[in-house]
């Protein structure tokens, strides 16, 4: 279950904003919108890291800092490492009263490639372990620091610059990893997918995974307007059509337990309202090229693989 | 015997691992994150059992990796904790990324290497390709003759690194199963004793983004940013700054090191290197680790038949302690450097490069010659070592090189 | 501090301690296309707030007004698409 914070959006308005302005992320990055939501909910005091990514870097371009709170950053495969470490410190350090503050959270913010691809191993390492940490994946679906190149995270059919829209093949050719129910797999307590368009479930979220004793993984879909070729303004709306469609289903995990949050329950207690992936694709630039004759069989299995991951996550949420 | 006893000290059979891990035991270590791999494994496995069994206050992460287990100790160390990690061969070089951030971020992480040979072909003995593929990663390098100095060069190395004018992470080097497995009479200090040694870490002042002098660590009171992108404008300058570190770090390490041998009656050499009959040496040997014990006993053979041999040992590699190489091999005729490593295509081994590199400036040029030997944990024996006595001997009488570097214990 | 001044070595930090906030840091000046907030129209549900990726817009209990710092903003335009009530336009930078 999420947390039961209750807040209104004037009380979360008027907390300060951790993630500071003046940060060098694109225009309309949703990422950054993100970043700044997560740090609206926190519940006291926090030390955050980061893996190598876009955030890290346009969030810390020396000698300036986005970072209220106390930050580090090591590498880019490291984020779940850094995290463990953190919290080991920590918990020692009290025990040996050289801490004073009664309890320090810790989160770790990685994105698709630091998380899917070259984190993992430190991920599933420092899960296994139980490390008290809420590990927060900002999915933009591509490497984006470097110039969009695909990720494990990265949609079937989307271009990228490592999986262009060639005259052969039309973008990449493989599916996303589940890395969510990846992360369920490892048995650990708290495990959800979040979108900034839904930000209360987002903001809850976020508490709850801080509240668990243990390791928390929250997977939040962070469109990037300069990856996806999309309209700046748009972010959120994507990011909301992302969970309308089904593409992204908003759920969350405890002890293993599935069940569907409150945005894609409507879809499901309401499959009428569910909107077809191409709404979502035509939105993005990537996708442009499945819009040609010869290649509009992969938004046909893009479709279909959506269903069936639909169908198959309401089966854990015992709705059939 | 008496020295030790008086120092309240008590003498212990340890293999080295088993003496690296006794003294991370008494340093008062908050956190030890680490990864098995041979020969270093029984320094994991003996401090698990001190963990387990209650006997330190100390976390230990068993990670996933050395690349983890090194980050960990990273981050703990930027939270304030003292930290140690422990490694060898393959391990450290999965490490290699991390090593640079480690030192880069200024984290004072003690590590011990059992020395082993790098693959491939995968082989678990010792050379020390694995730690001199790390010189130049901003980390002191230390290393140890026997599990003695293993033992205390560890207990050194937590003042070393955690040092306010240092803060530069440290690595002891004790070679793979010669030290790490081999059994040996260890004199060990009472634990007040080295607690009271280490001390607690400190924190210097750094400014933060609020304007404000803070300690330096990551604390929710007096937040700070670690590890920004660093461009053009500011990288070079922050590398200065570690150097500025490797710069103050050899009269520290010295100090260090007569501080504590007031407390053992133990010293090596001054800390930095160790001379063995050298005043009047003109042949003379350089080398590192375990090598060193073969050689001072062919050093008293030669000196029993009138040879003015001697031995030069390296005990801090990182730092370079150049002076006092210089000093050292003021009045040597021939020189030969040890290498326990390959720089594959470079013009000898590492040790080689450094030791006729700070030669040069000295207004004395004497014929120096190098010897790769013992890869793979190859045996290097006495008569090998009295061999190349015998080639210095030959150099010095012709004033000739034949061969300037050369393979020892190689089979044609 | 003036971050504008490059420091030496011995000045800065040490491991990279960075010493300016970025709100040191102007980014309005990317912008080509500013929003406008119709006072009248908004009903103060702050979800500009809440969207924006660069904290540019603020909620001022005291007045009960929005704020838009334009020397954050970048003219993404997320706050014009998201408002519920049409109460924010974008309208290019130099124009009334």
């Amino acid at each position: 279950m999420s947390s039961e914070w209750k807040f209104t959006a004037k009380e979360i308005a008027e907390r300060t904003d951790l993630f500071m302005s003046g940060h060098r992320a694109c225009a309309g990055c949703a990422p950054a919108t993100v970043h700044r939501l997560v740090l609206k909910a926190i519940r006291g005091p926090t030390i955050a890291t980061n893996s190598t990514g876009c955030m890290e870097v346009t969030s810390t371009i020396y000698p300036f800092t986005a970072w209220k709170i106390p930050w580090i950053h090591t590498a880019f495969e490291t984020a779940a490492a850094n995290a463990s470490g953190i919290e080991t410190a920590l918990k020692v350090l009290k025990r040996k009263d050289r801490i004073e503050h009664e309890h320090v959270d810790v989160i770790a913010f990685g994105g698709d490639g630091g998380t899917f691809d070259i984190g993992i191993q430190a991920l599933s390492g420092a899960v296994e372990r139980g490390h008290d940490f809420l590990y927060v994946l900002y999915d933009n679906e591509a490497y984006m620091n470097t110039g969009i190149q695909r990720s494990g995270g990265t949609p079937l059919g989307a271009w990228t610059t490592t999986s262009p829209a060639g005259r052969r093949i039309p973008g990449k050719p493989q599916l996303k990893k589940p890395i969510a129910d990846i992360m369920v797999a490892h048995e650990m307590p708290y495990v959800a997918t979040a979108s900034p368009a839904f930000w209360t479930d987002l903001l809850r979220k976020v508490r709850r995974g801080l509240e668990v004793d243990g390791p928390a993984f929250l997977h939040v879909i962070a469109p990037c307007p300069r990856g996806w070729r999309s309209d700046p303004s748009k972010s959120i709306a994507i990011s909301r059509l992302a969970v309308e469609t089904c593409t992204f289903p908003l759920w969350e995990a405890t002890d293993g337990e599935y069940s569907l949050s409150a945005p894609s329950k409507v879809m499901a207690l309401r499959p009428e309202r569910k909107k077809t992936v191409t709404e979502y694709l035509k939105m993005q630039g990537r996708f442009r090229h499945l819009f040609k004759p010869e290649f509009e069989h992969v938004i046909g299995r893009i479709q279909e693989t959506v269903n069936k991951r639909w169908h198959k996550l309401l089966g854990k949420c015992n709705i059939s | 015997m008496t020295a030790i006893h008086q120092k309240g000290q008590k003498v212990i059979a340890l293999n080295g691992d088993e003496a690296v891990a006794y003294a991370v035991k008494q340093c008062d270590v908050d956190v030890v994150a680490a990864y098995p791999i041979t020969p270093q494994t029984i320094i994991v496995e003996k401090f698990s059992e001190y963990v387990h069994d209650g006997e330190v206050d100390t976390e230990f992460i068993c990670t996933e990796s050395e690349h983890s287990a090194l980050t960990c100790c990273l981050t703990a160390a930027a939270v304030g904790a003292r930290t140690f990690t422990a490694t060898a061969s393959a391990g450290l070089a999965l490490m290699h990324e991390i090593l640079y951030v480690t030192s880069g971020c200024r984290a004072p992480v003690v590590m011990a290497v059992a020395n082993r040979a790098l693959s491939a072909p995968i082989n678990i003995h010792c050379d020390h390709s694995d730690s001199m593929a790390e010189r130049d990663s901003g980390w002191i390098q230390l290393y140890a003759e026997n599990s003695q100095e293993a033992y205390d060069s560890i207990i050194q190395a937590f003042r070393i690194a955690e040092h306010l004018e240092i803060l530069l992470p440290t690595l002891v080097g004790l070679d793979g199963f010669f030290l790490s497995h081999t059994l040996e009479n260890v004199a060990v200090l009472p634990d007040e004793t080295v607690r009271n040694f280490v001390k607690q870490r400190q924190f210097p002042l750094v400014e933060n983004h609020d304007g404000k002098m803070v300690p330096f660590k990551l604390d929710p009171e007096n937040p700070i940013t670690i590890g920004p992108l660093d461009l053009q404008d500011y990288y070079f300058e922050h590398k200065r700054q570690q150097e500025e570190g490797m710069q103050k770090a050899p009269e520290i390490i010295r100090k260090i090191h007569d501080e504590f041998a007031e407390r053992s009656g133990r010293t090596y050499g001054n800390g930095l290197v160790e001379t063995y009959g050298l005043d009047d040496a003109e042949l003379v040997t350089v080398c590192l680790g375990s090598t060193a014990g073969t050689v001072k006993t062919v050093v008293d053979q030669l000196r029993a038949k009138g040879v003015k041999a001697g031995l030069l040992r390296i005990r801090a590699f990182r730092p370079l302690p150049v002076q006092d190489i210089v000093e050292a091999l003021r009045n040597a005729k021939a020189i030969a450097v040890m290498d326990r490593s390959c720089s594959f295509g470079g013009y000898g081994g590492p040790v080689f490069h450094e030791i006729r590199h700070a030669l040069y400036d000295s207004n004395l040029h004497p014929p120096t010659v190098d010897y790769i030997y013992g890869l793979g944990g190859r045996d290097m024996p006495q008569h090998m070592i009295q061999r190349i006595y015998q080639d210095l001997e030959k150099i010095r009488i012709t004033g000739k090189i034949q061969h300037p570097v050369q393979f020892i214990g190689l089979r044609e | 501090m003036n971050p504008k001044k490059k420091k030496g070595w011995k000045e800065i930090p040490m491991a990279g301690v960075c010493w300016v906030p970025s709100t040191s840091y102007l980014t309005g000046d990317w912008k080509t296309y500013r929003p406008v907030w119709d006072s009248e129209k908004c009903t103060r549900c702050v979800l500009c707030h809440l969207f924006c990726p660069d904290g540019a817009i603020t909620w001022k209990a005291q007045t009960n007004e929005m704020i838009f710092n334009y020397d954050y903003c970048k003219g993404c335009g997320i706050c014009e698409a998201e408002c519920p009530v049409d109460a924010i336009s974008m309208k290019l930078e130099g124009e009334p």
